[in-house]
């Protein structure tokens, strides 16, 4: 940076007072996309649950959302099912039906063009667990027990793979808390509440972010799904003054790497969950939701205005 | 250790430590599974359901049978029970199978865990009604004969036997169960008025013996006369004239003096 003094110091300082001294307001307005999937995350909860309890029905017999995350049926039309799941059941040798290969590219197609980590962000329902734990982490003076590198996560997706062929069960789907979770919630309590609550103090006390952003392999798989989603997370640098507000609040920094970021322009890992922490957070409103085919152009307008 | 980076050392220690980690970590996460695979032999599937080992590996654990059940028979297993994680069963003492003629927890299955090769419900096999003969009360003489009644296939999956006893006391009605005919949908179960259930559905395994290949019952179809088989002849006319031999007296006391 001494040598470049592109980016100066007090224009940093200025942003990240303009951060902390915004109006309440502001403050609030901020918080848009987690309201967002929070409503996302619980009203899909919501819908299934209303369906297997309720009986919630868009016609006489028409179920509205049948099943849970693994595998269901939207208004008893479209087949949907987890596709990581369904290549471990494929893996332990089981011939899948055509309604499981026919969800599993429905889901796929869809998380191909939303970006992967959408699921995590916006869908997962232990998300909400490690977010709270995320969250008070960074308000507790919890330092680091010891270090992790988050690249484990892809080491855990290929044991899950490889234990799958050599157990001859799905291997992943039999100690997923995220299954875990969502089955216990639509259909009744077991013991898995003890393995939510062993992530949460995981995540508070012993590594941050440490289920989501390093060991689960689900999130693994979808970011490599995520790799090429359309859908990212422009940067500007023209406007940004480096002030790292943003690697503040987000659960996977890695992925704003500054240097990267000016050479393509937007968040190009898929480990990025569109989380949507960053962007109204931003006191410059360096970072937003864009398309790839459009973030070029955007950013050379953006450079001309400036 | 120098800045060109790794040396080949490093890199294998690396390598050993790394492989130390994905083996032993992917040792205990395959314990956990097979552990919890095999955690109760006594699980009772939905209609169609593959035999066990193939059945753990094909469902997804996503509900949708168990959506699908009218009668709220059907549970998803809970984390840390007796019956393998998230997977769908049915204590009958509890909600039975009423054998919908539709099937349509297996027409749910997105997997084919519940196999869409099952056209009649009648023809499922979740399970077979086993009687404890001790506390059966038909068996102990009383006029029970619920399970019988209640069974949507009396006197086929569930016959009733009749046994004469002395003067004074009435015939004995009790009834037995047959396995070419019992879906395992545990009404007779949940219908039997003793405190405990004396009689139960079981796994076919667990009750099921089998006798062999050697055994023949030749009384269960027409013996063939086959190319080996000889009838026994008539027996040699007796010879003409008494043997030469004969002396005359009692041949059978010689040598006793």
């Amino acid at each position: 940076m001494s040598a470049a003094p592109e980016y100066k110091r007090a224009d940093a300082l200025a942003s990240i007072e303009k951060v902390h001294t915004r109006p309440f307001p502001a403050r609030l307005w901020a918080w848009r996309y987690i309201v967002l999937r929070r409503l996302t995350q619980f009203g899909i909860l919501l819908l299934f649950f209303g369906t297997a309890h309720w009986g919630w029905e868009v016609a006489k017999d028409v179920p509205v959302l049948t099943g849970n995350l693994s595998a269901s049926e939207f208004i008893g039309l479209i087949p949907m099912a987890d596709p990581f799941a369904a290549l471990q059941i494929f893996l332990a040798g089981h011939v899948l039906l055509a309604e499981t290969l026919i969800g599993a590219a429905i889901v796929l197609g869809f998380y191909l063009l939303v970006g992967g980590r959408v699921f995590c962000a916006w869908v997962c329902p232990v998300n909400v667990v490690t977010d709270l734990a995320g969250w008070l982490r960074q308000r507790l003076p919890i330092s680091a027990l010891f270090s992790l590198s988050r690249g484990i996560r892809y080491f855990v997706l290929a044991a899950a793979l490889i234990l799958s062929v050599v157990t001859g069960v799905a291997a992943f789907e039999w100690v997923s808390p995220v299954g875990m979770m969502h089955r216990e919630i639509i259909f009744g309590l077991g013991l898995g509440f003890l393995a939510l609550a062993a992530i949460f103090l995981f995540d508070l006390l012993i590594l941050k972010n440490g289920w989501c952003g390093h060991l689960c392999p689900l999130g693994a798989f979808y970011a490599l799904v995520g790799k090429v989603a359309p859908i990212r997370v422009r940067f500007d640098k023209t406007t940004c003054t480096h002030c790292g507000e943003c690697a503040r609040v987000c659960p996977e920094p890695q992925v704003l790497n500054l240097k990267k970021l000016e050479e393509v322009g937007y968040v190009a890992s898929g480990e990025c969950s569109n989380c949507g922490r960053c962007s109204p957070l931003c006191p410059e409103g360096s970072l937003s939701f864009d398309l790839r085919a459009l973030i070029r152009r955007h950013n050379a307008m953006d450079a001309v205005s400036k | 250790m120098s800045d060109k980076g790794v040396t080949r050392r490093d890199f294998l220690v690396k390598l050993a430590q790394g492989s130390a980690l994905a083996a032993t970590a992917g040792t205990l996460w395959a314990y956990m599974v097979k552990q919890e695979v095999r955690a109760h032999p006594f699980a009772l599937r939905p209609p169609g359901a593959l035999a066990e080992h193939d059945f753990n590996a094909a469902c997804i654990k996503c509900g949708q049978c168990v959506n699908a059940c009218p009668y709220d028979t059907l549970k998803l297993a809970g984390a840390g029970g007796d019956i393998p994680i998230g997977t769908p069963h049915f204590l009958p003492r509890d909600v039975p199978c009423y054998l919908c003629p539709d099937i349509p927890c297996m027409k749910a299955c997105p997997t084919g865990a519940l196999s869409p090769e099952l056209k009649d419900i009648n023809d499922s096999r979740m399970g077979l009604a086993v009687i404890d003969l001790e506390n059966c009360l038909s068996w102990k003489g009383l006029r029970c004969e619920i399970c019988h009644r209640e069974c949507p296939l009396k006197g086929k999956a569930i016959t009733l036997e009749t046994h004469p006893r002395e003067i004074s006391k009435h015939a004995m009605f009790y009834p037995i169960v047959h396995s070419d005919a019992c879906t395992g949908c545990g009404i007779c179960e949940k219908a039997c008025p003793t405190t405990e259930a004396a009689i139960r559905i079981l796994p076919h395994r667990l009750v099921q013996g089998r006798i062999g290949e050697h055994y023949r019952l030749g009384w269960t179809f027409e013996t063939e006369i086959t190319q080996e088989f000889k009838p026994v002849l008539p027996a040699e006319p007796a010879p003409a004239e008494p043997p030469k031999t004969a002396p005359g007296m009692d041949y059978l006391n010689l040598g006793i003096d």
